[in-house]
C-alpha cells in the first residue's frame, strides 16, 4: 500500500508551525515511515503536486497568496491549516486596524504601492474550503502528531472546546487575575496546556476566542483591576482581531491608532 | 555565442521564499538578482500603537526559528527605552537561552538544510535511510536544544516568560540540572558532528569582504551585548548603529536604495568568528581547527564550518551560565516596567547575525515608532556580490547550467538565509 502523500505551504506567517513538524524529533523518522512528504519547501528540493493531505500555515495577505491557495485546495483531497495565522489571521490581523496603504507606506516610504497586496489580511477558511483546523502560536507539537495520526487512521480528530482556566486551574497555576494581572484564559480555547500562565505570563488567547466567549464580563472584571476598556481592546485584537465577536469592537481601536499614526 | 540562465523559483531549504536570477552570456553577467519574494506582513506599521510589554511576543513572531533572538533584542530595546538596567542574573539566563537557540538552529541548518547538497540528495528525508547514524544525531542535538528552552521559557517557538524587567518564571534547580545535563549529554554528538564536517570539503570560491557583529569588552565570544564591530576595526555603541551603517553606506552609494541596504558586508557565524575567533573556549577552537577554519577566511562557504564551531561554543557558553545560575540564592522578582516614554536600541546575535530593534514609546507606554534590522536584509548585497564573482569562475571552470543552478543555491544557502524575517524591513529609515 502507497504512504499517504502531504505536501506543507506556507502564506505570510514566521514558518514556526512548519517548524513544528521538524520539531517533533523522536518522532519524526517513524512519522517519515507512515506518510511521504512530496513539497515542502522549507526542508526538501522536490515539489510535486500529488499530495492528498495539504497542510497550510499562514495568512492570506496578497492577491497571489489566493490565487496559490486556490490551486492547492484544488489539488488536496483533505486541507488542514495549522497555526493562528492560518486560523484566525493570527497576529497578521492587527494590519486590519488601518488601510493597506498606510501600513506600506510606513514600512516602504520611498516605494509605490504593490497593488497585489490585499486590501485585507485574511484567513485561508475565508478563501478556500477548509477541512480541519489546528489552532495556536506556534501549534503544539504533540497535537499536530495526535491529529496526524488520527487523520491517518481515516478518522476526524478532536480538539479541546473549553477555556484555558479549566486546564490553568487542573495544573494548578496561580490565578493571574488574582494577583490583578490582566489574562483571557476564561474566553480563550484551550489545548495549549496552559503554558503561558504556567510561566507567569497573560493568556492572550492565541488558539483563538470560544463561542459566545463573555468579553464583556472579562472587559468589567479587567476594570476593577486597573486596566481601561480601550486597553483591554487593544490586547484582545493581538491575536483575535479577525474574530466576529472582536470585529465589532475594533472600530474602538481607532483613537490609539491614529493618535500615533505616521 | 554560449548564454547561461539560471531561475531558481522559491530555492528550497531556506526559511522564507527567494528567487535566484543569473542571466549570462560569454563569460559575462548581464542580469544578476537575489530575489525577496515574501508576502508583506508590516511589522512596524502593526507595531505602532501597542502597548510596550506586548512588544517583544510580537516581534518574536517575526520569525519561528529565531524567536528567542528576535525575543532578547525586543526586551533589551524596550529596557533601554525604558531605562532600566537587567541585572547580571537576568543576563546569565538571557545568554544560556541564546546559547539554546544558536545550537538549535545552526544544527538544524548544517545537517538538515546544507549536509544533503554533500551527499548530492535534495532533502534530510532520503539521508534517514542511507545514514540514519547522521540523522539521528542531529535529532537527538536538536531535541535537546528545543527541550532546553522549552524547560527555562515555556517553549522554544516563541518563548513565554522573556519580558521588559526580566523574566516572569525563574527556572528552579531541578530546571538548571535537567538543562545541564542535556547540554553534557551534547557533547559526543557536537564531536562527531566535528569530524562529519570535517571529511566534507565545502566549494571554492574567494571573495573577501567586510563583516559586521559584536564584540564586547572582556573576553567574551558575544552572542548578546557589545559593540557594533566591524572586521575594519571600526566600532561604535548599538545606540549608534543608524551613524555606523549609513557612514558604510555612504561609502559604496549615494542612491537612496543602496544606502537603505546598508551596503556590502556579511553578518552571521562568520563573522562573529572572525570578530571573537580568539575568545573560543578550548573545545571550540580545537573544532575550528580539525574543520581548517582559518579567521581571514575569503570563502563564504565556510559559514558553515563556523556554524558547527559556534554549536561547541554554545554549549561550553551555556554550561559555564548554568553553573553561575546554580550560585543564585535569590532569584531576581519580576516587576513589569510600567509606562513611559523613551527611545532604545538593541543589538543582539541571531543564529544567522546581528539583529537590531529600536523603539520609541509615548508617555501611556504605547509605541510610536518602530524599526528591526534583519541578517537576511544586511547580507543580501552581499550575497550578490558573491554570486557576481561565484558565476563567472564556475563558467570558467567549464560547468553546465545545472551545475552552476546548484552552486548558486548551495551559496545562498550557506549564508543561512531567513528570509520571512527580512522582508519585514528590507529598507532601513535612516533619520
Amino acid at each position: 500500500m502507497s504512504k499517504p502523500k502531504i505536501g506543507v505551504f506556507s502564506f505570510a506567517s514566521c514558518e514556526g508551525c512548519q517548524l513544528q513538524i521538524l520539531n517533533i524529533e523522536h518522532e519524526l523518522l517513524d512519522l517519515l515511515g507512515r506518510i511521504e512528504i512530496v513539497n515542502f519547501r522549507e526542508a526538501i528540493d522536490e515539489k510535486r503536486d500529488d499530495y492528498a493531505i495539504a497542510l497550510v500555515e499562514g495568512s492570506i495577505v496578497t492577491e497571489s497568496d489566493a490565487e496559490e491557495v486556490k490551486a492547492i485546495r484544488a489539488k488536496a483531497a483533505f486541507l488542514a491549516t495549522i497555526g493562528a495565522c492560518a486560523v484566525t489571521t493570527g497576529l497578521n490581523g492587527m494590519r486590519n486596524s488601518i488601510a493597506a496603504r498606510d501600513a506600506w507606506k510606513r514600512v516602504y516610504p520611498d516605494r509605490d504601492f504593490d497593488t497585489n497586496v490585499a486590501p485585507e489580511v485574511r484567513r485561508v477558511s475565508e478563501v478556500v474550503k477548509v477541512d480541519f483546523e489546528i489552532p495556536g502560536c506556534p501549534i503544539d507539537r504533540g497535537e499536530l502528531l495526535y491529529v496526524i495520526g488520527i487523520l491517518l487512521q481515516g478518522q476526524v480528530p478532536r480538539l479541546p472546546t473549553t477555556p484555558v482556566c479549566d486546564e490553568c486551574r487542573r495544573a494548578g497555576n496561580p490565578c493571574l487575575l488574582d494577583r490583578g494581572i490582566y489574562c483571557f484564559g476564561s474566553i480563550a480555547r484551550s489545548g495549549c496546556r496552559a503554558v503561558c500562565p504556567a510561566y507567569g505570563e497573560s493568556c492572550c488567547a492565541c488558539r483563538g476566542l470560544l463561542p459566545e466567549a463573555p468579553i464583556e464580563e472579562l472587559v468589567e472584571i479587567l476594570d476593577q483591576k486597573g486596566y481601561s476598556r480601550e486597553e483591554v481592546i487593544v490586547r484582545l485584537n493581538q491575536f483575535n482581531s479577525g474574530d466576529d465577536q472582536i470585529r465589532p469592537l475594533t472600530g474602538e481601536l481607532v483613537r490609539l491608532r491614529k493618535e500615533v499614526a505616521v | 555565442m554560449k548564454k547561461l540562465e539560471v531561475n531558481v523559483h522559491h530555492l528550497t531549504r531556506v526559511e522564507g521564499h527567494g528567487n535566484i536570477k543569473v542571466r549570462a552570456a560569454d563569460g559575462k553577467i548581464e542580469e544578476l538578482k537575489l530575489e525577496i519574494v515574501e508576502s508583506p506582513r508590516f511589522f512596524e506599521s502593526m507595531l505602532v500603537g501597542r502597548y510596550i510589554d506586548e512588544v517583544p511576543h510580537i516581534t518574536a513572531r517575526i520569525c519561528g526559528i529565531c524567536a528567542l533572538g528576535h525575543t532578547t533584542a525586543s526586551v533589551r530595546a524596550a529596557e533601554n527605552a525604558l531605562g532600566w538596567e537587567a541585572p547580571e542574573e537576568v543576563m546569565w539566563l538571557r545568554r544560556l537561552l541564546m546559547d539554546g537557540e544558536t545550537l538549535q538552529s545552526h544544527i538544524l541548518h548544517v545537517c538538515f538544510l546544507v549536509a544533503p547538497d554533500f551527499f548530492n540528495v535534495g532533502s534530510v528525508i532520503p539521508l534517514a535511510s542511507t545514514h540514519p547514524e547522521v540523522v539521528k544525531m542531529a535529532l537527538r542535538l536538536k531535541k535537546a536544544a528545543n527541550e532546553m528552552c522549552d524547560i527555562l521559557v515555556g517553549r522554544k517557538i516563541h518563548p513565554v516568560s522573556m519580558a521588559p524587567g526580566g523574566f516572569t518564571y525563574w527556572p528552579t534547580r531541578k530546571d538548571l540540572r535537567r538543562v545541564k545535563e542535556l547540554l553534557e549529554g551534547a557533547r559526543p554528538d557536537l564531536d562527531e558532528t566535528v569530524r562529519l564536517f570535517a571529511g566534507l570539503e565545502p566549494p571554492a570560491l574567494d571573495s573577501p569582504a567586510e563583516y559586521v557583529g559584536l564584540r564586547s569588552e572582556g573576553d567574551r565570544y558575544e552572542f548578546v551585548q557589545g559593540r557594533v564591530t566591524s572586521t575594519t576595526g571600526e566600532s561604535v555603541e548599538e545606540g549608534d548603529y543608524l551613524k555606523f551603517l549609513t557612514e558604510r553606506t555612504v561609502d559604496h552609494s549615494t542612491a537612496r536604495h543602496a544606502a537603505t541596504k546598508r551596503g556590502n558586508y556579511a553578518v552571521g557565524a562568520l563573522a562573529r568568528y572572525k570578530l571573537n575567533h580568539d575568545r573560543l573556549t578550548p573545545w571550540a577552537a580545537d573544532a575550528a581547527k580539525k574543520l581548517r577554519l582559518a579567521p581571514k577566511t575569503t570563502n563564504p562557504f565556510d559559514n558553515n564550518a563556523a556554524q558547527v564551531v559556534e554549536s561547541l561554543q554554545a554549549v561550553d557558553e551555556g554550561i559555564e551560565m548554568l553553573d553561575r545560575l546554580f550560585k543564585v540564592k535569590n532569584p531576581p522578582v519580576f516587576k513589569p516596567l510600567g509606562k513611559r516614554a523613551g527611545k532604545g536600541v538593541a543589538a543582539v546575535e541571531v543564529p544567522r547575525g546581528i539583529l537590531f530593534h529600536q523603539y520609541e514609546t509615548n508617555d501611556e507606554g504605547v509605541v510610536v515608532n518602530a524599526n528591526c534590522v534583519i541578517p537576511t536584509a544586511q547580507n543580501q548585497a552581499n550575497i550578490e556580490m558573491d554570486l557576481h564573482r561565484f558565476v563567472p569562475a564556475l563558467l570558467a571552470k567549464g560547468k553546465n547550467q545545472d551545475e552552476i543552478t546548484r552552486a548558486c543555491e548551495m551559496l545562498v544557502r550557506a549564508y543561512d538565509p531567513c528570509i520571512s524575517c527580512s522582508v519585514h524591513f528590507l529598507e532601513v529609515e535612516v533619520v
